[in-house]
């Protein structure tokens, strides 16, 4: 009984982990008012380049630090359209979305099939043999652990730093923020590119840690849940982490009733986090206008000092 | 001297006309550099999209052939466009629409050719339209994001589609292939001058019209444009918001949902796994492109038409991956959305 638990509970870490690390980036973006729908994108650029890198350079650091450059990139480019160029958030994107599926298809074609030693367990010593929670959280790999540190950096940062309390101004009222003499352009494009870089961390861990190979559009969706999640998590680090590890388990749980050799089909089974997000997004929105927890105010909307009242 | 950004007085025509054009054109530019990265000779493969698309009488038909869904599915988004809504599960409410054609289609047992093809085209109206009235209802009620809603819908539509064709509807003679029996005569489309065009373009084209109609001169398309410009004044107006949105979102998924019935009816005469190759994701550059008017939907549909013929035949020559159509596709938005920038903004040199 407790083995089962514990089993499950591992495979519900190590699934939500990749989609913690994306909606973290995606809540980065959105605290500094910039929408981003290009998780998605993002993702499989991440999970490419880590993978890529990894292979040739045989170093697992090496893809990790690629994967988080080369989705600081990709996200400057919808920084630069949405923050400089002031250009519609979601369609920017949209596009980012796009041009990562695409993209990733066309260079990861040569990249199917090959392999890399994936990241392994690390076990702290005496937490880890605590029945069923020590496998789960204190024998796993380093990005898990980084995961857990970055939701403690991420709150500290947003709410005991000069420079946290700086974005969520941006956030909510950017011609406050301006008028103050804080730089709007440039915190939000650096919350867009960071941001963008824990995406690509989390789809890094897709092609290095969960499954140690590249598979084309291998995020399915997660990006997406990763969106609708940081709703869920009313823009607060915390939550992210418990939104993330919901949805772990919803995976685990489905992975593990196909492995028991359900009669329910496989594609019913896949459904669930998809469905199982919306009914969490509707649920998070109402208690939202309930007074739970609060979006940016400025979420969506180009900043334009001319605009300044 | 130093960089100003400065606003335009007017708002730039010669910008604004060109833009689309032009950001096509850059997009090609810089995509030529991907494909060379990718190992691919850019000019041979321009060259061979243009040959294979436009090139003969086939080319060119097979070109409308992709036209087709890309019209039904772009004006479903840009009728939400209008009113800023956004249906990004044009894909998934294309798949529903196939479903119900084809649950007529193989089920139903009408005998009589137009009646036949009268109730497939309802069901599919329909079941795109509940679709994203699914969205409709929680964005009037709950103003929950209708992005995220419509986007999730379409991984549980096509999984759902998966579940029939590899389930329930799978053709017990197609050698467990994922796939339905195939549909009697009654249930097709007729095709033209001995290629695979078949009349779901012609009913694309009147949809377009209908729309065009529909929103330029009708009650209705007065108030989904008000309220798409100016929510605040629509409602002291006393417009139904709510009401109109559930609507909007409905036809907007009942068109797309078309799409799916005319792929089925014309073309694949089944449903089967994969039906489209992302014609609903298409769509939202159809409509951003296309400003919101229907006829420029019929327009860019054909050029993006080319692009999938085009894609196909790459991935024959050159093992060039499909989904390299939505690389180059985000690379035309990127483009579009700076050039937007400077029909409204001017930088300016200044001496100090």
């Amino acid at each position: 009984m407790f083995d089962t638990l514990e089993i499950l509970l591992d495979a519900t870490v190590r699934a939500g982990t990749p989609i913690l690390f994306a909606t973290l980036g995606a809540i980065i973006n959105e605290r500094a008012g910039i929408i981003n729908l290009g998780i998605e994108g993002l993702m499989l650029i991440g999970a490419l380049a880590g993978f890529a890198a990894t292979h040739y350079s045989g170093s697992l650091l090496v893809g990790i630090l690629v994967a988080f450059v080369a989705t600081y990139i990709a996200g400057a480019i919808h920084a630069l359209i949405t923050v400089q160029l002031r250009g519609n958030q979601i369609v920017s994107g949209l596009a980012l979305t796009m041009f990562g599926i695409g993209v990733t298809a066309l260079f990861g074609k040569g990249m199917v099939g090959l392999t890399i030693d994936g990241f392994e367990r690390i076990a702290i010593p005496g937490l880890s043999s605590i029945p069923v929670i020590g496998r789960p959280f204190f024998n796993q790999d380093i990005l898990i652990y980084l995961s857990f540190l970055l939701v403690y950096l991420i709150w500290f940062f947003f709410y005991r730093t000069r420079w946290g309390l700086a974005v969520r101004t941006i956030g909510e009222n950017p011609a406050a923020a301006d008028t103050s003499g804080l730089s709007v352009s440039r915190y939000r494009f650096l919350a867009v590119t960071i941001g963008s870089g824990l995406v690509g961390i989390g789809g890094a861990y897709l092609s290095l840690a969960s499954t140690p190979m590249w598979i084309e559009n291998m995020s399915g969706g997660r990006g997406w849940i990763a969106v609708a999640l940081v709703i869920f998590a009313g823009w607060s680090s915390p939550r992210a982490l418990l939104g993330a590890y919901l949805f772990g388990g919803l995976t685990a749980l489905q992975l593990r009733f196909q492995a028991m050799g359900t009669t329910i089909s496989a594609h019913i089974l896949q459904m669930l986090p998809y469905f199982f997000t919306i009914l969490v997004l509707v649920v998070s929105t109402i208690r939202l206008q309930k007074g739970a927890g609060q979006q940016p105010e400025a979420l969506g909307l180009p900043y334009d000092r001319e605009d300044r009242k | 001297m130093k960089l100003v950004i400065e606003r335009r007085e007017i708002s730039s025509r010669l910008f604004r006309f060109s833009a689309p054009l032009v950001s096509i054109a850059v997009a090609l530019f810089v995509a030529g550099f991907l494909l060379l990265a990718g190992d691919i000779n850019p000019l041979a493969a321009y060259q061979e999209i243009i040959v294979e698309s436009l090139g003969s009488r086939y080319g060119l038909s097979e070109t409308l052939v992709k036209t087709t869904p890309l019209i039904f599915a772009g004006l479903g988004v840009s009728l939400a466009f209008r009113m800023q809504i956004w249906n990004i599960g044009a894909e998934g409410q294309l798949y529903m629409g196939a479903m119900g054609a084809t649950w007529v289609a193989l089920f139903s047992g009408i005998q009589n050719h137009w009646l036949m093809l009268t109730a497939m085209f309802l069901a599919a109206f329909m079941c795109g339209g509940v679709w994203a009235g699914v969205a409709g209802f929680l964005r009037a009620r709950w103003q929950v994001n209708e992005v995220i809603v419509t986007l999730l819908m379409n991984y549980i539509a096509i999984l759902w589609i998966d579940y029939l064709v590899y389930g329930p509807w799978k053709d017990p003679r197609g050698f467990n292939f994922p796939y339905t029996a195939v549909f009697a005569d009654t249930a097709r489309f007729a095709e033209y001058f001995n290629t695979r065009l078949h009349s779901g373009f012609f009913l694309a084209l009147a949809c377009a019209l209908i729309l065009f109609l529909f929103i330029e001169r009708t009650i209705w398309g007065y108030e989904i444009k008000v309220i798409g410009s100016n929510p605040k004044a629509a409602q002291y107006a006393g417009m139904q918001t709510g009401m109109a949105i559930f609507g909007v979102l409905f036809l907007s998924g009942a068109i797309a949902g078309l799409a799916g019935f005319s792929e089925v009816a014309g073309l694949q005469h089944r449903l089967q796994h994969g039906i489209s190759p992302g014609y609903g994701y298409t769509a939202i550059i159809i409509a951003w492109l296309a400003k919101r008017s229907a006829i420029g939907v019929v327009i860019v549909s054909f050029l993006l038409g080319v692009l999938f013929v085009g894609g196909e035949s790459l991935q024959l020559t050159w093992q060039l991956p499909v989904a390299f159509v939505y690389a180059f596709q985000g690379l035309i938005l990127f483009f579009l959305l700076a050039s937007d920038f400077f029909i409204i903004y001017r930088p300016r040199l200044i001496r100090r």
